[in-house]
């Protein structure tokens, strides 16, 4: 949590300061809890060959969450992202039979990931939407019929050996989705600690009239937080693809919402301007374990969306809490001053 | 005299049918702090929003730095020196002072990554110069208003502003915070920058301003050195009465004062107390009696009138109920005792203008209207008849839709909803603005009517209708108490006088000459 480390500097010990620091870092001291309470249960989880396990498992969500991150950053929401992940796959899967190289296939589905997000991003705000919700809803919609279309309905088997790689090869029992997913978070933290651009994405979401005042260019950043959400379910479809061998129409069914779920149990605020990868990739884990330990349980699969479900009030609660709290911690420092 | 920054020359702007801006003319010298006062519609926004190229002006002239300008937008007038600092606008509160200082034009490095040390060092250096001492790195939000507000000051001077616009900038400011952000302007005029001082507080006109002009209904009223200008001379301009000679016209449809008496107040609230906005104000309603809230924009007579009400919370202060202090208080528990409101918006606050006038009128009584669960429709349309008669609402049907009422009906719609609900005590905030001259009179006449039958009225209007509708008048200043008057001590000079009156301690603002 690279956002977190100059707060745990100035925090103290005052009662208010701890509970602010215990919600800040509530996502993470609930993932270490999940990694200690999943390995007294089950004596499988902590081996090298199930973590790796968790880790390809996590790594469609995480890099869908990174992506869906940088839109809810700007006060956003990327709904599109399971269809564009299926489209790419079909779109990877249809080039890879006319063409068989791999990077073609690779190119052709990170385009068609872009493409998605720039109709977004662009429907957004050149359209004028009140808000991003109807347009990813439109294309939620138009991206899968038209990769059930492009399909006939059919998974189109058959993906370039790089592609199956990163989707299903490992060195050793680290998947080397882990090793993508770890590039694709250290170039976002790039961008959003270290960039301009990226300053300029939490300027727009904490305050987009400020922003504009500040003649910074909204509209652009804007479009690129979606184009670079469509990016990533570009990516999000290499994984796919390459794990199953395979492109097709049911690929990343209600995806969107566990990249949502990701970004808000992680501990980024739903209301934009708040968090950051480091936020994504532990929402992306702590759903990963959350299955994988439901599964090493013999728990019934049917329990899992229900538990994600109350995790998610959790989240969104505590964020609201925090918001309380850190308010009542100015007024008490501005009391004091 | 210096040379002038920028100068509007007969500048108007038409809003429809309304005349925002009547060849008004400004003159913004460098080095100097010019305040701009008015009341609510004066068109100071709107003169700032030509300044800064929101809004094109439909005629005149504005120059800027000796050249003829014409922004299209603020992005543009930043660019040529003009900046702004908005009351509500505080950037991005998630980001770090130094982040917010530089923002859209960070600094970078060779290698395109921001320039993280550079950053950090150059916004510790600007804060410097205004006397701000504050970690940089820590969130915006994390800081009080006052430094918020050093911060976009420091941002718009670094960003080589040759004019800074200050919308209300003390508006959320603690008293400690105004001395500073004084220095600071000090600081700003000595580096040659133009001021522009849009504000409704007297002793800062007084205090920090060298030249002020005054708006009212779109045309410039008052223009001059501040220390050739008197205070009471300042509230005459700004409210459009003479001083000299203050009539009773006998404009408005009020009748004369009411049998109060000695009966025990049925509202009391005390001291009233929240933050920025009241500071210890307190109201007495007697039943039959009309309580005025008479004062300047901003003075805390809507605020006074809400916290009343229970609508916004309080940091001090006790409400009593018919001798009953109430421990707990917020609007529904208001309605419950018998206080009822009618907010100042009537679009935001009141009428459902998809609904009709039967759902509108009956929206708050509909609990006490049930039998069983179900509404009775015959205890409805009885109320609902009576009101639409009693009022005068001009409807085609109890059925119409309330949107498509006039702004006169519409207010009358939302007086028979709180009247129904049988109230001891109504508040009304400016029950008469935005309506037309029939519907004025008839509502002035209704809230005497009221008043005679026994209900207490806590009424904030303008000036004229506080003085001919209001048995006592509490006027505001700042968010106190400045004065009561009673019966025949109300009157238009004394309440000017109130409002007018100097209160600082005499060694910055007691440079008037009455």
């Amino acid at each position: 949590m690279i956002a977190e480390s100059g707060a745990l500097r100035r925090l103290g010990s005052d009662p208010l300061r701890l509970a602010l620091l215990a919600i800040r870092l509530g996502p993470v001291l609930i993932l270490l809890l999940l990694v200690v309470i999943m390995s007294m249960l089950s004596p499988a989880f902590l081996t090298m060959l199930n973590l790796g396990n968790v880790l390809a498992q996590s790594a469609v969500i995480a890099v869908l969450a990174i992506g869906q991150l940088l839109v809810i950053l700007t006060r956003g929401i990327d709904l599109s992202v399971g269809s564009t992940l299926a489209l790419a796959s079909v779109t990877g899967a249809l080039v890879y039979s006319a063409a068989p190289s791999g990077p073609v296939v690779v190119l052709a589905m990170l385009a068609t990931g872009m493409a998605v997000g720039a109709i977004n991003g662009m429907g957004y705000v050149l359209g004028r939407l009140p808000h991003p919700f109807i347009i990813t809803l439109a294309t939620l919609s138009a991206a899968r019929g038209l990769a059930l279309w492009l399909s006939g309905g059919q998974p189109q088997q058959g993906m370039p050996e790089i592609v199956q790689a990163m989707g299903g090869g490992s060195a050793g029992w680290l998947p080397y989705s882990a090793f993508l997913v770890a590039a694709v978070a250290l170039a976002v933290v790039l961008l959003t600690t270290r960039m301009v651009w990226g300053r300029w994405i939490y300027a727009v979401g904490g305050n987009p009239e400020g922003a504009r005042r500040a003649a910074i260019p909204v509209d652009r950043v804007v479009i690129s937080v979606y184009v670079l959400s469509g990016l990533a379910a570009g990516i999000a479809a290499i994984v796919t693809s390459g794990r199953l061998n395979a492109g097709s129409p049911t690929f990343g069914d209600l995806a969107e919402l566990d990249s949502i779920a990701a970004v808000v149990i992680g501990g980024a605020s739903f209301l934009g301007g708040r968090g950051g990868v480091g936020n994504a990739l532990v929402g992306a884990l702590m759903i990963g374990i959350i299955r994988n330990g439901m599964n090493l349980l013999d728990v019934d699969a049917f329990l899992q969306p229900i538990v994600i479900g109350v995790v998610i009030v959790m989240a969104v609660e505590s964020d609201v809490v925090r918001g309380r709290l850190e308010s009542r911690f100015r007024i008490a420092r501005a009391a004091r001053a | 005299m210096n040379e002038p920054v920028c100068e509007a020359h007969a500048v108007s702007k038409r809003f429809g049918g309304t005349l925002a801006l009547d060849h008004v003319s400004l003159r913004l010298e460098a080095g100097e702090a010019h305040a701009l006062v008015g009341e609510n519609g004066a068109g100071k926004s709107t003169l700032i929003k030509v300044l800064t190229g929101v809004h094109r002006p439909d005629g005149g002239t504005i120059r800027h730095l000796g050249r003829p300008v014409s922004f299209s937008g603020p992005a543009d007038a930043q660019d040529a020196g003009i900046s702004t600092i908005y009351q509500e606008v505080e950037l991005a509160p998630l980001l770090s002072v130094a982040d917010n200082l530089f923002l859209g034009r960070e600094p970078i490095t060779r290698l395109g990554l921001l320039d993280r040390s550079r950053l950090r060092r150059e916004a510790t250096e600007v804060l410097a110069r205004y006397g701000v001492a504050v970690d940089v790195r820590r969130p915006l939000g994390e800081l009080g208003l006052g430094i918020r507000q050093m911060v976009a000051i420091a941002r718009a001077v670094s960003a080589r502003a040759r004019l800074v616009i200050m919308d209300e900038p003390t508006s959320s400011l603690a008293p400690r915070e105004v001395d500073r952000l004084a220095d600071v302007i000090e600081v700003l005029r000595e580096q040659g920058i133009a001021i522009l001082y849009v504000t409704h507080k007297l002793d800062e006109v007084f205090r920090v301003c060298q030249r002020v002009s005054v708006l009212r209904d779109g045309r410039l009223v008052h223009t001059g050195p501040v220390r050739e200008t008197s205070r009471i001379g300042l509230v005459a301009a700004m409210l459009g009465r003479p001083v000299a000679e203050v009539r009773r016209h006998g404009v408005t449809s009020f009748g004369e004062a009411h049998e109060v008496g000695r009966a025990a107040p049925v509202l009391r609230a005390d001291s009233l107390v929240r933050a920025h906005a009241l500071n210890g104000v307190s109201v007495e309603v007697r039943p039959g009696e009309v309580v005025g809230l008479a004062g300047l924009l901003g003075s805390g007579r809507s605020e006074t009138a809400r916290a009343v009400f229970g609508a916004d919370p309080l940091d001090a202060g006790s409400v009593e109920v018919a001798g009953r202090a109430r421990r707990r208080w917020n609007p529904a528990i208001a309605i419950r005792s018998g206080v009822c409101m009618v907010p100042e918006d009537r679009k935001a606050e009141g009428v459902v203008p998809g609904l009709s006038v039967r759902d509108n009128i009956t929206l708050a009584a509909l609990p006490r209207l049930t039998r069983g669960g179900l509404v009775s429709r015959r205890a409805r349309d009885r109320i609902v008849g009576t009101f639409i008669r009693r009022l005068g609402i001009k409807v085609s049907s109890p059925d119409q839709k309330v949107g498509e009422l006039s702004g006169g009906n519409q207010q009358k719609v939302l007086l028979a909803r709180m009247l129904c609900l049988r109230p001891a005590v109504l508040i009304l905030d400016e029950p008469t603005r935005g309506i037309d001259i029939g519907a004025k009179a008839e509502i002035q006449a209704l809230i005497d009517e009221l008043a005679r039958e026994g209900l207490g009225v806590l009424l904030v209007a303008e000036l004229e209708e506080i003085v001919e509708g209001a048995d006592t008048v509490v006027v505001l200043r700042d968010g106190t108490a400045a004065g009561v008057l009673r019966g025949a001590e109300i009157g238009e000079q004394r309440i000017m006088e109130l409002i007018a009156a100097d209160v600082s301690d005499g060694s910055a603002g007691g440079r008037f000459d009455d």
